[in-house]
């Protein structure tokens, strides 16, 4: 008896998942139906967002939350990859503990004092010590100078990824350190055994053991980066347009709907608009945490 | 004789009710507009200690005050921008304004100090839609003769969030320049031009205080709180004036109460030689057939205790302007509109 009532609570917990992420689902995509029939898929084609003559189009928030996750992995994996390497191989064992603990206390910290540090410590630094010299630097350049072009900003698409790359560090870091030592200790050994350096093993041996988790780790990072909104609201600069420059102020699909979400009347086509913003930002967190459970998944088998 | 003993035994009821409610206070609900939020938490602490009655006011957002009121889950609901009047007849809505107030500019320039620099609403439009870009344009510098300005690029800074304060200025720039009115228009949020955003009047003063070369907009309570640098603005009668209570009562007494659609009065781009040109009453919308008649009677004896004379004091601590007498004699004629289910009006008068 007894066994059969555990039985079934085991079940119904597990169900419960389905059912919320199911309900979840279902509630973005009905109540922001009528936002994509009116506009049809212009609405994820054209860049206006216009709360006057009520004309919404997602291109431009699609573009931003696409553009700062990527600046986010692009300068985080390369990082949280030398901090895996340095505390797995390098690091000395008196170090190893501190260091580590520090990284779980950046997963730790809010993401509103990241956005709050960000705007009033991060942003200044960026635009001075390292737009500036990229601009002077590149901005001659015919196709690529267009992408590094611009006045000095604070808040900018750029400094949105910075900002997001150093939250979802931790996380990769973590991920790193994890496969790294879980790479058989036999196998470094034997190829150290064959007069490998340090180097070499990591190059041929953990790395290869490890790149299908790593890429996974990294999938991981771009997800988070994907749905981060606070922090991001404090420094992408919320304008609703697309620029060719990462230096000018962008939005994100996250922080148009924080910013928008409180004026946003029921009933209305803006309510709808921003429903509809929500399922779009859903399905693509979705797809891109299936990819990388999958492939951390394909290594682990 | 049956009457007089129901008549009597209502009147107990009534003493027996009215008792217990003097000594634990009635809580009341409101929800919506930002703006005012200071204002109305000021009052409700003083109003708390004066009557023990309890006000809950969240600051949600003008949307979801509209919102809310609609579903009835407050007693009150707050908007910066009025309703328009058929929305009110649908919804079966009272529409008064509560307290007024200022919008400034701010700007980040070194060596031009607080209400130096002078400014139109026509540039600050063309500042706003990108065709003024350095603080050195000619237009800029016609006006300000002695001011020395940089040939620096000017860095547009707006509310991100969609707010009160963006509707206000919206409106003052939709007046002031055609081509703002006809491309950009006047909202709690708009599509921008140029420049970047900002939450909260916080995030602009902060995104105006970091950057050089910025301008914002914020209310006048946030700029006067925080010393920030405010510019003139020239008026109607094309006197450049500073941003000071004198100047925004001016404003408030110039605006046409006498035609106001539901107390919608204007009070942008008032005449008078001393009128500061951005100012605005936010609005309260009660319902007309409350589903608590004691506790909506508790809410507008608070509205009626703010506009009196403590309430003023607050008002004016906080840099917020009251109602003109005038006007507070109109808003409490229209709350004869607020019935009970027997239909009496619920609001007959103060009741301490």
């Amino acid at each position: 008896m007894a066994d059969a009532v555990f039985h079934a609570l085991l079940w119904a917990s597990g169900a419960l998942v389905l059912l919320i992420l199911g309900a979840m689902i279902a509630m973005l995509a009905y109540d922001g139906w009528p936002a994509l029939r009116h506009f049809g898929v212009a609405f994820y084609t054209t860049a206006i967002w216009n709360p006057v003559t009520e004309r919404f189009g997602a291109a431009s928030m699609l573009f931003g939350t696409l553009v700062t996750a990527v600046i986010a992995v692009v300068v985080a994996v390369p990082v949280s990859f030398g901090i895996a390497f340095f505390l797995t191989e390098v690091c000395p064992q008196a170090l190893r503990k501190p260091i580590g603990v520090t990284i779980q206390l950046l997963a730790a910290v809010p993401s509103i004092i990241y956005g709050m540090w960000g705007a009033l410590v991060v942003a200044p630094l960026i635009a001075a010590y390292i737009q500036a010299p990229l601009v002077a630097l590149l901005s001659w350049l015919p196709v690529v100078g267009e992408v590094f072009a611009g006045p000095p900003q604070q808040f900018s698409v750029f400094t949105a990824g910075i900002i997001l790359a150093l939250m979802i560090l931790p996380f990769i870091t973590a991920m790193f350190v994890e496969t790294l030592e879980s790479v058989p200790a036999m196998l470094a050994e034997s190829a150290y055994g064959i007069g490998a350096t340090t180097w070499e093993v990591f190059r041929n041996v953990r790395v290869p053991y490890g790149r299908t988790a790593m890429v996974g780790a990294g999938m991981l990072g771009l997800g988070r980066a994907l749905g981060e909104t606070m922090a991001v609201t404090f420094v992408i600069g919320n304008a609703n347009r697309i620029s060719t420059s990462i230096f000018a102020p962008g939005s994100s699909i996250a922080s148009v709907i924080a910013n928008e979400f409180g004026e946003a009347q029921s009933g209305s086509l803006k309510l709808y608009s921003l429903l509809q913003l929500g399922f779009a930002l859903f399905v693509i967190s979705f797809i891109v945490l299936a990819i990388s459970r999958w492939l951390v998944r394909s290594r682990l088998d | 004789m049956f009457k007089r003993i129901s008549a009597a035994a209502v009147l107990a009821a009534a003493t027996l009710f009215a008792q217990p409610a003097a000594a634990q206070g009635v809580e009341f609900t409101g929800a919506g507009a930002t703006f005012p939020a200071p204002v109305y938490a000021a009052w409700a602490a003083a109003y708390k200690q004066a009557t023990n009655n309890t006000l809950n006011y969240q600051a949600i957002g003008s949307g979801g005050g509209i919102n809310q009121i609609q579903n009835r889950t407050v007693d009150f609901g707050a908007s910066d921008a009025p309703v328009p009047t058929d929305r009110l007849t649908q919804q079966k809505l009272v529409q008064f304004p509560a307290v007024i107030g200022a919008v400034v500019f701010i700007v980040n320039l070194d060596g031009v100090n607080k209400n130096q620099l002078k400014l139109t609403g026509e540039i600050v439009a063309d500042i706003y839609l990108g065709t003024i870009k350095t603080w050195n344009d000619p237009r800029i510098l016609a006006i300000n003769p002695g001011v020395t300005l940089p040939s620096l690029a000017i860095q547009p800074i707006y509310r991100s969030d969609a707010s009160g304060t963006t509707f206000v200025t919206t409106s003052y720039l939709s007046e002031a320049s055609a081509k703002w009115k006809a491309e950009v228009s006047a909202a709690t949020s708009v599509q921008w031009r140029t420049g970047a955003g900002a939450r909260g009047n916080d995030g602009v003063a902060g995104a105006v205080r970091n950057t050089k070369g910025a301008i914002g907009y914020v209310e006048y309570a946030f700029a006067a709180e925080n010393s920030l640098t405010t510019t003139q603005l020239q008026n109607v009668a094309g006197q450049f004036v500073e941003p000071t209570t004198p100047n925004f009562q001016a404003a408030a007494a110039a605006a046409d109460w006498e035609n106001a659609r539901d107390l919608a009065a204007s009070m942008i781009n008032k005449p008078g030689a001393q009128s500061w040109p951005i100012v605005s009453p936010t609005y309260i919308l009660f319902p007309r057939d409350p589903r608590d008649a004691a506790r909506a009677k508790a809410a507008l004896d608070f509205f009626s205790w703010s506009f009196a004379q403590q309430g003023g004091q607050i008002a004016e601590r906080l840099h917020y302007i009251p109602l003109p007498a005038a006007v507070v004699t109109r808003v409490k004629a229209a709350w004869a509109n607020v019935h009970n289910a027997q239909g009496q009006p619920v609001w007959t008068g103060p009741s301490q």
